[in-house]
């Protein structure tokens, strides 16, 4: 063999070459749905909104790239909406009238078959597992997946429904804390789905599922108790395009520190129970998804509170207040700051770290939760 | 780990400094750094800062408001003790870069081609080929695969083997140092645009912090700052019309002035409403009048739209009554006098009144157009209506107590009808508790009025007693005349009761002065006796009006009449000997603005893109290291790789592996 005939064996490939057919597809899809949302709604976004709509067009084909399942979320809950969209036409009205908006995909029947999957998903995922029971493992994931679909649906019907009720009301549903839970529940479940499909393994979607579950819960009883699924208009503060990006920014660490909190849990349940260990994935993936999950919570939550600290910048006229809530970000991040020291330069590992990661959950959930409601302050959203 | 060896071999070649930079570096300090921040940060949120001493001294009494303010607790985020933690963050912080960052940055571009065979060897990944190409063949056929994976390789002849080294991520290294510098960098810009130097200069004596509350022009120069104090946040609220070339900054128990080098005149502020009232936006038209601009610059901003000039940046943060023009009408409560008195006021300003009582001091306290109420109406969902415009007064003796209230301009419809509403509070921290006035026919307060005053007229309440009385004693007894007496003079008495007290004037004159047995019955016939009465005079008070009751006394009347005896039973806990009645008014609102001057903004964002770049460097640019060790035994070439990851060892073993696959293939 010459040392020509080798090399020409193994030929170098780009990244660019590495992408398939359906890779291409996908990003022209996505290109041409905002081209539509462009030539639509282009003439009312202001430059910063472009520029956001451009950001996330990228991200999504890139995730799409990188994470192929999303491409089939994306379709089914476009479809649905467009569907939904095209059942309202002008009016509300036929959302009491349309058989498929009433009891499908208007945005709060969305978010109840949402709510009504998430939970049936938590139970068929404990059974999955101490059953070991593989095919109930992918019903759950079905499950899982069709409450995601809902939960997107839900709020991006709910996006045109806020014009729909008055054209001065319309604004991304990410304003209030009703809206939010559905946005945490959300993204909670694909942060997990991301995991179960790379790990391959079910075994942790019930432990994630029960916090998702629980956000479900307190979403139903705030909206039947405190009629909180109502869609109110924005206060001044909250119209700029940095919400936009903030909150989501601000949800993807919250759901990724939720999902480490529970995966804490399976690791500390797997670490007393024979039993449980049997039927899980070993402590080493397990501890390996917990860290990984807290960085990705940690990178997103930095640009979250970072781009909380621009918007301030401009709407109280500084870009930190200590306000309450600000001031709980930073406790937050501190918090898993010290948590990924320690396990990355003193290489702790096991128990200490699973509960620490336990304990972050309620650090994190009194930043999400509990300021608002014992705390008073600048963050004039989602009082209860 | 490698890094703390570092720190040991330094700390020993210098024990002084050594000690102390090991200290200040070490990550037990930097984690327990991390978490007494934290905790340190949670008291503030839990304590709300900044607030008025009074209240606190309300919240915690004279004792533990004098400990919490030794500890700085009203202000957490400036007191000493928390900066000097900061401090200690910032300097191990620096120090942790400074011992780690050469020898990251040597790492960065070092290929290590001096390894030992024995260490590569007892790595977790590693793989061994014999082979029988030569050692360039297999160089020329690894090359490309290890660069398709994304290593770059450097190679070197070494004696009797041949080293190949790859590297890949060298950034990942970058993002430690960019991530700390970034906290550094942070801090100090933030420390920059705190009110440190303001702190310091009040705690030494150079500025007195003003508490009194007078007007900015009589502020004594010791309060004032210098118009080039590089960095402030504080606010001023300009009334339409007016100008400020100044702005106040809270500190402590006080405040400061701040000039400006400019003067910002509001033309007009706004406030937009939706359709179910909520405000949707708030705006100023600003002019700013700067001695060197040729002409003023003129400029609207809003929430979230802040103005920019000359690194001063200028934000709409609230609002507030520029003290709009009211014209008043004070009708007496008390007393058979019930003419109204006209006067004029404005918002913020107080006026002296002479009443039955003696002096009063009315003042002004603000007015709003808008009034958003949540309304429950019985068997409907709760919605938001507009009261429209109110403004609030106090009402203060001579011996300085003060009574506060609340009053609608126009009626406002409950369950049907319409009342006046005004609002009275004995204590600032309780609820108005309302009283509801009702409308007269003609839609006017005048027909409560004049009943009221009726119900004080002592001549007109005898000479109507006698009639009643005579009326209603049956014929055999016309001619009793003490009898009549009596019942003329109880009549007087309850009527004059209720109009001072209300009815409950009434039960406990009886729960007084009655025999417990007989106490209901008494009571029964005296409201039977009372509510005659007041029928009567009411009905007479119609047919002066012109009503026309020979028809009886239409539904309308009936209720206003029900109503207006709710009203005058509630006057006796009102407070006020008057009533006063918004006739009409000029609205004048004012800004409230927030100006804020912050030099070390840039600093800190400049932190914030490097702190990004650093978290997103260190998560996702995984570092690894491949190396391949080739040379000749037992007449073969032997081949062995060995590699590891920096972070993602899981993601490096599946690499490892797939690499390993390859190379598999190509050598055999
Ligand atoms: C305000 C204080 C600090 C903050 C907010 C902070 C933040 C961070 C963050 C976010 C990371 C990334 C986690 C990672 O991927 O490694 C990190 C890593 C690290 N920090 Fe800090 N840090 C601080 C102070 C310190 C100090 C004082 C030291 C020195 C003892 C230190 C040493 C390290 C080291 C060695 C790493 C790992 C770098 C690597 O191996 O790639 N940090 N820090």
């Amino acid at each position: 063999m010459t040392q020509n005939e080798i090399l020409g064996e193994y030929r170098r490939r780009s990244f660019w070459q590495t992408l398939g057919m359906f890779d291409w597809i996908w990003a022209l899809a996505v290109l041409a749905g905002s081209g539509f949302v462009f030539s639509r709604y282009g003439a009312v976004m202001d430059s910063y909104e472009l520029a956001i709509m451009a950001g996330v067009t990228l991200a999504l084909i890139a995730t799409g790239w990188s994470w192929k399942p999303l491409r089939m979320l994306s379709v089914w809950v476009t479809a649905l909406t467009l569907f939904a969209i095209w059942r309202y036409g002008n009016t509300l009205v036929a959302g009491e009238t349309d058989f498929f908006l009433k009891f499908l995909f208007a945005s709060q029947s969305a978010i109840m078959w949402m709510s009504a999957l998430f939970v049936a998903a938590t139970l068929t995922y404990f059974v999955a597992m101490l059953a070991r029971a593989e095919f109930t493992g992918k019903v759950a994931s079905a499950m899982t997946w069709s409450a995601t679909t809902m939960g997107l649906v839900g709020l991006l019907v709910r996006w045109r429904e806020s014009y729909l009720v008055n054209p001065d009301f319309g604004h991304i549903p990410v304003s209030n804390l009703y809206e939010v839970f559905v946005l945490f529940a959300v993204i909670t479940a694909l942060i997990y789905l991301y995991y179960e499909r790379r790990y391959r393994t079910r075994a942790m979607g019930g432990f994630v599922l029960l916090v998702i579950s629980s956000a479900v819960a307190f979403l139903l009883w705030y909206a039947f108790t405190r009629n909180a699924a109502e869609i109110q208009p924005l206060v001044p503060a909250l119209q700029s395009y940095w919400m936009k990006i903030h909150v989501p920014a601000n949800f993807i660490g919250y759901g990724a520190f939720a999902l480490a909190a529970m995966v804490g849990v399976a690791w500390l349940l797997n670490d007393r129970s024979s039993f449980m260990s049997a039927r899980m994935p070993s402590q080493d993936i397990l501890e390996d998804v917990m860290y990984k999950s807290i960085a990705l919570g940690f990178a997103f939550f930095t640009v979250a509170t970072i781009l909380g600290a621009l918007w301030a910048a401009e709407a109280w006229g500084g870009y930190w207040s200590w306000d309450p809530k600000e001031t709980w970000a930073l406790i937050v991040w501190l918090n898993y700051a010290a948590w990924l020291h320690m396990h990355l330069t003193r290489g702790w590992r096991g128990a200490p770290m699973a509960w620490w990661s336990v304990i972050g959950l309620f650090v994190t959930l009194f930043a999400f939760v509990g300021v608002n409601m014992f705390l008073s302050g600048l963050h004039s959203y989602g009082e209860l | 780990m490698a890094l703390s060896a570092t720190a040991t071999r330094q700390s020993s070649r210098n024990p002084g400094s050594g000690l102390l930079l090991g200290f200040l570096g070490s990550m037990n300090l930097a984690i327990t750094l991390l978490v007494t921040v934290g905790i340190a940060s949670i008291v503030g949120t839990v304590l709300k800062q900044n607030e008025a001493y009074q209240n606190y001294i309300i919240k915690f009494g004279p004792f533990w408001f004098e400990v919490f303010n030794a500890l700085g607790l009203y202000d957490v985020y400036s007191a000493a003790w928390f900066l000097l933690i900061l401090t200690f963050l910032v300097l191990s912080t620096s120090t942790c870069i400074y011992r780690n960052a050469p020898q990251m940055l040597h790492d960065m571009r070092s290929y290590r081609l001096n390894v030992r065979f024995s260490s590569l060897n007892a790595f977790h990944n590693r793989h061994e080929w014999r082979t029988n190409s030569t050692p360039a063949a297999l160089l020329a056929s690894l090359t490309p695969v290890v660069q398709d994976f994304g290593y770059r390789i450097r190679s070197e002849q070494q004696g009797d083997h041949l080293i190949v080294s790859g590297k890949k991520g060298a950034i990942n290294r970058l993002g430690y140092l960019f991530t700390h510098v970034a906290i550094v960098v942070i801090c100090l810009g933030g420390l920059l645009d705190g009110n440190l130097p303001l702190k310091w200069r009040a705690f030494t004596g150079d500025i007195a912090i003003e508490t009194r509350d007078i007007p900015a022009s009589e502020v004594p120069p010791a309060s004032r700052l210098p118009v080039t104090n590089p960095s402030f946040r504080g606010s001023v609220s300009v009334p339409e019309g007016s100008a400020s070339d100044m702005v106040f900054l809270t500190l402590r128990d006080g405040y400061l002035v701040q000039p400006l080098p400019f003067t910002i005149r509001v033309k007009d502020f706004r406030i937009e409403h939706y359709e179910t009232g909520q405000p949707k936006s708030f705006e100023s038209d600003l002019v700013i009048d700067d001695a060197e601009r040729n002409e003023p610059l003129e400029a609207t901003i809003a929430v979230n739209h802040p103005l920019l000039y000359k690194g001063y940046a200028i934000y709409q943060a609230s609002f507030g009554d520029g003290g709009s023009e009211l014209e008043l009408r004070l009708w007496p409560l008390l007393g058979a006098d019930g003419t109204p008195r006209d006067i004029a006021g404005a918002v913020f300003k107080d006026l002296e009144l002479d009443t039955s009582v003696g002096k009063l001091q009315l003042e002004l306290t603000n007015f709003r157009l808008f009034n958003i109420n949540p309304v429950q109406e019985e068997g409907k969902e709760k919605t938001l209506r507009n009261f429209g415009p109110n403004f609030s007064f106090k009402l203060r003796n001579e011996r300085g107590e003060a009574v506060e209230y609340e009053n609608y301009m126009s009626p406002v419809t409950m369950d049907g009808r319409d009342f006046y509403l005004s609002g009275v509070r004995y204590e600032p921290a309780e609820p108005f508790h309302y009283l509801y006035i009702p409308v007269d026919a003609q839609g006017g307060i005048e027909r409560f009025m004049q009943f009221n005053t009726w119900l004080h007229d002592l001549e007109r309440i005898q000479r109507i007693a006698g009639e009643t009385a005579a009326q209603s004693l049956p014929e055999s007894k016309a001619d009793a005349p003490e009898l009549a007496a009596g019942l003329t003079q109880s009549m007087v008495r309850l009527v004059t009761l209720f109009a001072a007290r209300g009815f409950d004037g009434v039960v406990e004159e009886v729960e007084a002065s009655v025999p417990e047995a007989e106490q209901s019955s008494v009571l029964d016939a005296y409201l039977k006796v009372l509510q005659t009465m007041l029928a009567v005079m009411y009905a007479e008070l119609l047919t002066e009006n012109g009503v026309d009751l020979t028809q009886g006394i239409s539904m309308q009347d009936s209720v206003f009449f029900d109503d207006a005896l709710t009203a005058i039973g509630a006057l006796g806990s009102y407070g006020a000997p008057l009533y006063v009645q918004l006739d009409s008014f000029r609205h004048i609102q004012s800004t409230g603005l927030q100006i804020a001057r912050a030099p070390g903004k840039t600093m800190v964002y400049i932190g914030f893109a490097l702190l990004i770049a650093g978290v997103f460097c260190m998560f996702y640019v995984a570092a690894n290291r491949l190396w391949f060790w080739i040379d000749t035994k037992d007449g073969q070439t032997r081949v062995l790789l060995a590699g590891s990851g920096l972070r993602h060892q899981r993601d490096f073993e599946k690499e490892f592996v797939r690499l390993q696959q390859i190379l598999d293939a190509r050598f055999s």
